[in-house]
């Protein structure tokens, strides 16, 4: 049976998202143990082991392990490896740093990007901007190291207890690299190549100044805000809010396209979003054959009224 | 002024098509003691190049009779020959034309050839520049061509210097070759400088279009190459299609269509597009997917709209001059003659002096006399011109006269003036669903902050004066839907170029009924990327 | 001080991929190349920093066919000073290309190496840290903005939070995201220098590489297509339908 040691993602106390949709993934390969690295025991363990799927959370408090640095935090995670047959972090800015250093110090090759399980050394993986998929095979003999691409897992739910046991590692630690800070995108607009939730716009808007229903609408979503080529073109908006092949390529939870129609250079840069909305007078507009959510209509009608419907 | 560098040469080539190429092989094997350079606009070799493309091997033979030890990513012996007259429901086996046989021709990409081509030219030494366009001729005092300049780098929309702004560099060369291809931006200025074109016949041209398609497994025929005429073109739009069964279950699907046509309201894409669904052709399509596509203008004039092939320190060479040879549709093998002719002439005379006089009475010369009245018979309607075409044949092109071409900006009708739309449209399922997703087949890529390269003088014609007499037909013959006509904004309309798409076809050069759209060269490095064509 | 930039060469961003008719890989005859955009402000930064005095010289290398000498001539040609080539025509995995740049590493003795924070090609954000990790050095991942200073480096890196600024000791290594810098247009007369600068082309053979266990890659497929949802009438079913799949 597959022993998976998954390696929690966390900051301010917080148990970020990321880790109960790896969760989900780790789940379906064999026995979870989460590990929680940290400075002091701030809840997060707690949150963890409540987690579906979580057999164990080991927690490992430590003074260094203030902040998730990969140098600091890879020869813990290689010590802790060697009683795993597995060994998992969330496919995000965290994992992707984390997880390569641990693959290198063990000898084996990492599994970036897990979309789905096969079995438990075979998964599918995106290559080429997501264009193609592979499946790729990890030999037998080796430790499995892999990072779970979050979008392609649902969160697992909460409401089981696991144990939570405190250890501590021996494990070279170097000093080599300090953690200085961190200006988080707070107050703006989140960033569109990030962002969770996107709200952009199309030749449909009409003009520059009708795109102050886009930026409320998104404010209103706490939303970044993007645009097609054709309203770039149109000169509504500045190109480093494009969408799509030739401008930023997004994967989303939410994605609502707004007097888009949709044609494929722009559907390339959002093939990978969660769900897509789509606002089109034009009931034929090809957006509408990738939405997940259509509604036919004007949108200096339809826009208002769904930013009022948020509100209550 | 500026601290622009200056390159020296001796052979300044400016297009790495296969006329530009075919010259600094040849150039570089007459007398290794020239420099040469090519300089291509595209990102790399061959990415602009666009053509059928069945060629006949012997020019290329000539020049490097090893060719085929390294052959093109595409190349297919020719197999069958097939020529189809189309109605709407029916395809009708007409005998092939003398002219289109191809036995002993291969089918390949043009881009590939281009690439194995300057493989060639820069084991020979011959310094090869992708990505950088040619922007304009260089003159001395005399007014004689001296090099080129190639075009700013990192300039903004406005015109300014960006933050990585790299000024062009003049290349000053002895010889300076325009091998542009069709309608070429430089060739264009110096044609009409020098007065080349006078007492010719103006030139005509046509536009082609080009898919590369895999199929399901077991549906080509490698090696069978098809043409037809008829639907669903009007009867007075001189084209046809081709379908070129390559290895692999692959094929190339073709459409040429004239550039004289009179119709305001026709759209070549458009007609492309039908064609595909035509019964036969919908058949082998359907469930195969779009590999790459681009479009191109032809140059279709002949002998008698060939401008003077020579002026003081430069040269025209292949369809930059208009050597295509259109009832073979083959233009690559003329390029290759008259690119490899240059050389020789220069080799010999080191002047471009008399090059004119010896290109005509050359080889190429001869094959363009020969087919000179087949083209502009189809001005009267496709059965007059096969009927021609017919007796051009059989009298090898030795009738006593010779026929005019017409501008293909004059040829347009007023809307007032037009009954007929052609045959009715069918409804399409096949891709691509329009222009915008054709482009994406094209792989293409413009610095998105540079200047719209699409220069047009007056707009103010376009919501009015065009609106009314011909429905701006800019917004139909693009292939890219580069020009669109939306709202101003105070009820009116306006134009909006979308210059990042453009095909760099040169048809609005061309087919602009008020001769007012330039095209000059983006940022090198800019434009279609095509695989395979 | 010396900078290693590594470079791949890849399918260039704008070509449409397609996938083999065997399914084993994806279609290269015909395709254009170019290298790898992340890589190449590795480059840029390695040029700026050497340009600034604080390194004075910049080594590009690369692991590949002998054709990827051509994205190497366009490095030299946007500057650097030095390329080398190791040669070979099987595909490397990030463990793999990690060891052979330590060898690299412990030939040129670099007090820096730069490469992009992943190749687009096979996406898999490995090489730097894989490297870092075997050379027992630190790493700075998704650098958009870097200063070099006293025998340290402080980097900020784009993570998902946002920007985070760590400082690390050199010899370092530093992958590169997008905004770092936007490389320079190569210059016509720079393309003829870089002719004549060195180029060295070492068989991968030749350097006694243990490349390690190696994943197995199969079945390339294309992603499923979206396929179209629901329509709904009114603003109220467009909110509840919102609700019901719980983004907002």
């Amino acid at each position: 049976m597959a022993e998976v040691l998954l390696v929690a993602e966390h900051a301010g106390g917080k148990l970020n998202p990321s880790t109960a949709k790896s969760v989900t993934c780790a789940a379906a390969i064999g026995t979870v143990t989460v590990a929680v690295f940290t400075d002091s025991d701030d809840g997060v363990a707690s949150a963890a082991a409540q987690l579906d799927g979580v057999s164990k959370v080991l927690l490992v408090e430590s003074a260094q392990n203030a902040q998730a640095l990969a140098a600091v935090l890879a020869p813990q995670v290689v010590a802790l490896a060697s009683n795993y047959t597995h060994v998992l972090a969330p496919s995000t800015t965290f994992g992707k740093d984390l997880l390569p250093r641990v693959a290198a110090r063990l000898g084996v090759p990492q599994v970036s990007d897990i979309m789905t399980v096969k079995s438990e050394r075979q998964f599918g993986r995106p290559i080429y901007a997501g264009n193609v998929l592979v499946e790729v095979t990890v030999p037998d003999d080796v430790t499995v190291v892999g990072t779970v691409r979050t979008a392609s897992f649902s969160a697992a739910a909460t409401g089981d207890t696991a144990a939570i046991e405190k250890t501590s590692v021996d494990a070279d630690i170097p000093d080599h690299t300090r953690y200085v800070g961190l200006e988080s995108h707070g107050g703006e607009r989140p960033d569109l190549q990030s962002a969770n939730r996107v709200v952009s716009g199309g030749r449909g808007v009409g003009s520059a100044e009708n795109f102050a229903l886009i930026y409320n609408l998104a404010d209103k979503l706490g939303a970044a805000a993007g645009a097609s080529r054709a309203a770039v073109d149109a000169g509504f908006v500045p190109n480093d809010m494009q969408v799509g092949q030739t401008g930023k390529i997004i994967a989303p939870d939410l994605y609502i396209a707004i007097g888009i129609s949709g044609a494929i250079q722009h559907i390339t840069g959002i093939k990978d979003a969660g769900t897509i909305v789509a606002i089109n007078k034009d009931a034929d507009a090809p957006i509408f054959a990738v939405a997940d959510i259509g509604l036919a209509g004007d949108l200096f009608e339809i826009v208002p009224q769904l930013e009022q419907a948020l509100d209550s | 002024m500026t601290d622009r560098d200056v390159m020296q040469y001796d052979v300044v080539i400016v297009g790495a098509g296969p006329a530009g190429l075919a010259c600094a092989i040849r150039l570089r094997q007459r007398n290794a003691d020239l420099s040469v350079c090519v300089l291509e606009k595209a990102s790399e070799v061959g990415q602009h190049s666009l053509s059928g493309a069945v060629i006949e091997p012997g020019p290329l033979e000539a020049l490097l009779p090893d060719w085929l030890d390294n052959p093109p990513e595409i190349c297919v012996p020719a197999g069958r020959d097939r020529f189809e007259f189309l109605t709407a429901k029916r395809s009708i086996r007409m005998p092939t034309p003398p002219q289109m046989h191809n036995n002993g021709n291969y089918v390949i990409s043009l881009g590939g050839l281009c690439r194995r081509l300057a493989e060639r030219a820069e084991a020979l030494e011959v310094d090869v520049f992708a990505g950088f366009a040619a922007d304009d001729a260089l003159f001395d005092d005399d007014g004689k061509v001296i090099g080129v300049r190639t075009g700013d780098m990192g300039i903004e929309r406005d015109g300014s210097p960006g933050p990585n702004y790299a000024a062009g560099v003049d290349i000053h060369a002895r010889h300076t070759i325009l091998a542009e291809g069709c309608r070429g931006s430089i060739s264009k200025r110096l044609i009409a400088h020098y007065g080349l074109d006078q007492d010719r016949s103006p030139q005509t041209y046509g536009i082609g279009f080009k898919e590369l398609w895999q199929l399901p497994e077991g549906r080509a025929e490698a090696g069978l190459i098809k043409h037809t005429i008829g639907w669903p073109l009007p009867r007075d739009v001189y084209g046809g299609s081709f379908l070129y069964h390559l290895d692999q279950d692959r094929v190339y699907v073709g459409f040429v269509c004239g550039l004289d046509y009179p119709d305001p309201l026709f759209s070549p894409f458009e007609a492309f597009q039908q064609y595909k669904h035509h019964p036969s052709v919908h058949a082998l399509l359907e469930g195969g997917e779009i590999i790459s596509a681009g479009t191109r203008a032809l140059i279709e004039g002949g002998l008698q709209s060939l401008p003077r092939l020579e002026m003081p320190g430069a040269m025209l060479i292949g369809d930059a001059a208009g050597t295509l040879n259109v009832p073979k549709i083959k233009g690559v093998h003329m390029a290759i003659r008259c690119g490899s002719d240059a050389a020789d002439f220069i080799a010999d005379n080191d002047t471009s002096a008399g090059f004119d006089a010896y290109f005509r009475a050359n080889a190429g010369g001869r094959e363009l006399r020969k087919v000179r009245n087949i083209r502009p018979g189809f001005k009267a309607g496709l059965w007059a011109g096969l009927a021609n075409a017919a007796l051009e044949t059989v009298a090898f092109g030795k009738t006593p006269w010779t026929l005019d071409n017409h501008a293909d900006w004059s040829s347009l009708d007023k809307l007032d003036e037009r009954d007929d739309n052609g045959p009715e449209k069918v409804a399409r399922d096949l891709p691509p669903r329009d222009r915008l997703a054709s482009v994406y087949h094209a792989a293409i890529h413009h610095e998105e902050n540079q200047p719209v390269h699409l220069k047009v003088r007056d707009t103010s014609i376009c919501a009015t004066r065009c609106a009314v007499e011909y429905d701006n037909p800019c917004t139909r013959f693009c292939p890219a839907g580069v020009y669109e006509m939306v709202d101003d904004g105070e009820g009116g309309k306006r134009l909006q170029i979308n210059a990042a798409n453009c095909l760099h076809c040169k048809v609005c050069d061309i087919k602009d009924p008020y001769e007012i759209i330039d095209w000059v060269t983006p940022e090198g490095g800019s434009g279609p990327n095509y695989q395979n064509l | 001080m010396k900078i290693l930039v590594c470079a791949k060469r890849v399918i260039d961003y704008n070509v449409k991929v397609q996938i083999n008719r065997e399914g084993d890989g994806v279609v290269t005859d015909g395709v254009k190349m170019s290298i790898n955009p992340f890589d190449e402000i590795a480059i840029e930064e390695a040029l700026r920093i050497r340009d600034r005095g604080e390194a004075d010289e910049v080594v590009v290398a690369s692991i590949g066919p002998g054709s990827a000498q051509q994205q190497l001539r366009t490095a030299l040609a946007m500057g650097a000073d030095r390329a080398i080539l190791i040669e070979t025509d099987a595909a490397i995995q990030p463990l793999g290309a990690a060891r052979i740049f330590m060898q690299l590493v412990e030939t040129e003795q670099p007090g820096l190496v730069l490469m992009g924070k992943q190749a687009i090609d096979d996406d898999s954000n490995q090489t730097g840290q894989m490297l870092a990790a075997l050379w027992h050095k630190p790493q700075a991942t998704f650098v958009s903005k870097l200063e070099l200073a006293d025998g340290k480096a402080t980097a900020t890196r784009e993570v998902d939070a946002g920007l985070e600024t760590i400082e690390v000791d050199l010899p370092a290594v530093v992958t590169t995201d997008l905004r770092l810098n936007e490389p320079r247009f190569v210059k016509m007369p720079d393309i003829m220098k870089a002719k004549r600068k060195p180029l060295e082309t070492t068989a991968l053979a030749e350097l006694d590489v243990d490349l390690g266990p190696q994943l197995a890659v199969a079945n390339y497929s294309p992603p499923p297509q979206r396929q179209a949802g629901v329509m709904v009438e009114s603003v109220d079913e467009l909110v509840a339908a919102l609700r019901d799949k719980g983004v907002i």
